[in-house]
């Protein structure tokens, strides 16, 4: 089998019950954008990848390993991946920040770190705001601090902007994609956007009825 | 003391008023229970009739397969009704995870009272093993019951939150340990509340069986403090047992949700 030494994530015959139906995609390690009309298996994708879910057939590589003799909840936490709808565990702004390290049972944040990461999505709230104070786009900001504060070696991003207005969803995925690119982490996201996808990625996917149509390479590595 | 007054056939028939004052209340709301309220009384009586006269006859003629077969046909009967409750909503595992909660749990406990507190001799004795299981199998049937809704329920309602704790790296027993530990509570609760009230609120079935039979209140309390016990003991043992192994048969071998 040849091994692109660049690939992160490597499908190969993937499918996904009649959802999904891939021969053959690479992803790269830059950012990269998947690109595609509602209910054409985005979503799908990036599940299979953070292994919600398993390809019924085919294979998945993540940096050269087959993803089936790796451990689920291991493989997670290093990839982990905003839902696209923002799910808020009981509680308040600090809880929710906190709540997978509550899981896996590991010390509580400091709140410096809850700061910095609330500053990085611009939700100026105190960390203990309830959550059922927030509006749609404010949870949605929340979630994806929750995930910068994992710092995952990949993210996975899944609309991380469809609750937000079209200024500040650029602007939180414009912030989010330098600060990955600083740290050098690799971002998988999924869009409507084709302005957004455009501007920031090193390459786009474009999906369609559950196949992947095309890889183009960009420019956004010069944002 | 004085030996009980025995009821008439009449005097029985006379509490049957209490079904007619039920039915009355739920016809005249327009309740849809009347089928349920009889069928449930024209069994409960038959049940008991039954049970009157293998009890007579058991109890005349101790013998260990007896008194073992009964026990047997009890936990089996308990576990068949939790089965029966949840028809079409249990899975093959989960039916089997219930049947051997409520087996070791309800059995462990009850093998204790019988041999280790009350130190029945001989052991198969009848007239202590039957009923003491009785009430220990039956409140375990309770609590695990309750405990398999709950879970069922909590399970469905907070999916998200499930699927989310997972999504940010939670091992499916970190991502239901809020509905595990909220589903004990629920389950062990009943049985928590009739300790709290008990004596004051209420008076056991058994201990105001033994009082009216004729035993000093004194022993009776004895009997009921150690059968309490023993309940809280059954309940909370199977319930464990059933929402420990319970929750994974909603995941699958790579960690994800079913």
């Amino acid at each position: 089998m040849e091994e692109n030494e660049n690939s992160l994530f490597e499908l190969i015959g993937v499918s996904y019950l009649n959802v999904l139906d891939i021969p053959s995609l690479t992803i790269g390690r830059g950012i990269t954008t998947i690109f595609g009309p509602s209910g054409s298996g985005k979503t799908t994708i990036l599940k299979l990848l953070n292994r919600m879910i398993s390809p019924s057939t085919g294979q998945l590589f993540f940096n050269g390993t087959e993803l089936r003799q790796t451990n689920p909840v291991q493989h997670r936490r290093k990839v982990v991946m905003l839902s696209q709808n923002p799910v808020m565990f009981d509680g308040n702004i600090r809880d929710n920040l906190n709540a997978p390290n509550t899981f896996q049972k590991r010390p509580l944040l400091d709140e410096s770190l809850l700061f910095s990461a609330l500053e990085t999505v611009g939700l100026g709230k105190d960390p203990a705001t309830p959550v059922n104070l927030l509006s749609g786009g404010e949870k949605q900001r929340l979630a994806l601090a929750r995930v910068i504060l994992l710092q995952p070696e990949v993210y996975l991003l899944d609309e991380p902007s469809s609750a937000l207005d079209d200024a500040s969803a650029e602007a939180v995925v414009e912030t989010l994609c330098l600060k990955a690119r600083k740290e050098n982490r690799p971002v998988i996201m999924v869009t409507h956007s084709k302005t957004i996808a455009r501007k920031y990625s090193d390459a786009i996917i474009t999906i369609a009825g559950g196949k992947s149509i095309g890889q183009e390479l960009c420019s956004g590595r010069d944002n | 003391m004085e030996g009980i007054i025995e009821l008439t056939l009449w005097q029985v028939a006379a509490a049957y008023l209490f079904v007619v004052i039920v039915l009355l209340i739920v016809k005249s709301r327009g309740i849809k229970k009347e089928g349920e309220i009889v069928l449930s009384s024209v069994r409960m009586t038959l049940q008991l009739i039954l049970a009157g006269y293998v009890l007579v006859y058991v109890l005349d003629n101790p013998n260990p397969f007896i008194t073992a077969a009964i026990i047997i046909l009890m936990e089996a009967f308990a576990i068949y009704t939790v089965m029966a409750k949840f028809k079409g909503r249990l899975n093959g595992k989960l039916k089997k995870i219930i049947a051997l909660s409520m087996g070791l749990g309800a059995g462990a406990c009850l093998l204790y009272l019988i041999f280790a507190v009350i130190g029945v001799q001989p052991w198969y004795d009848p007239q202590y093993f039957i009923p003491i299981a009785g009430m220990v199998i039956g409140n375990s049937m309770t609590g695990v019951s309750l405990a398999v809704k709950s879970l069922l329920e909590g399970m469905t309602t907070r999916r998200q939150i499930v699927e989310e704790a997972l999504i940010l790296g939670a091992t499916p027993r970190e991502a239901t340990a809020d509905i595990i530990n909220q589903t004990f509570d629920s389950a062990i609760m009943p049985t928590i509340n009739s300790m709290l009230g008990m004596g004051i609120i209420f008076l056991p079935g058994m201990m105001t069986g033994q009082i009216l039979a004729g035993v000093s209140p004194t022993t009776a309390i004895a009997y009921q403090i150690a059968i309490m016990l023993g309940i809280l003991g059954a309940v909370a043992v199977s319930v464990i047992l059933a929402l420990q192994m319970g929750y994974r048969t909603f995941f699958n071998r790579e960690e994800q949700l079913v």
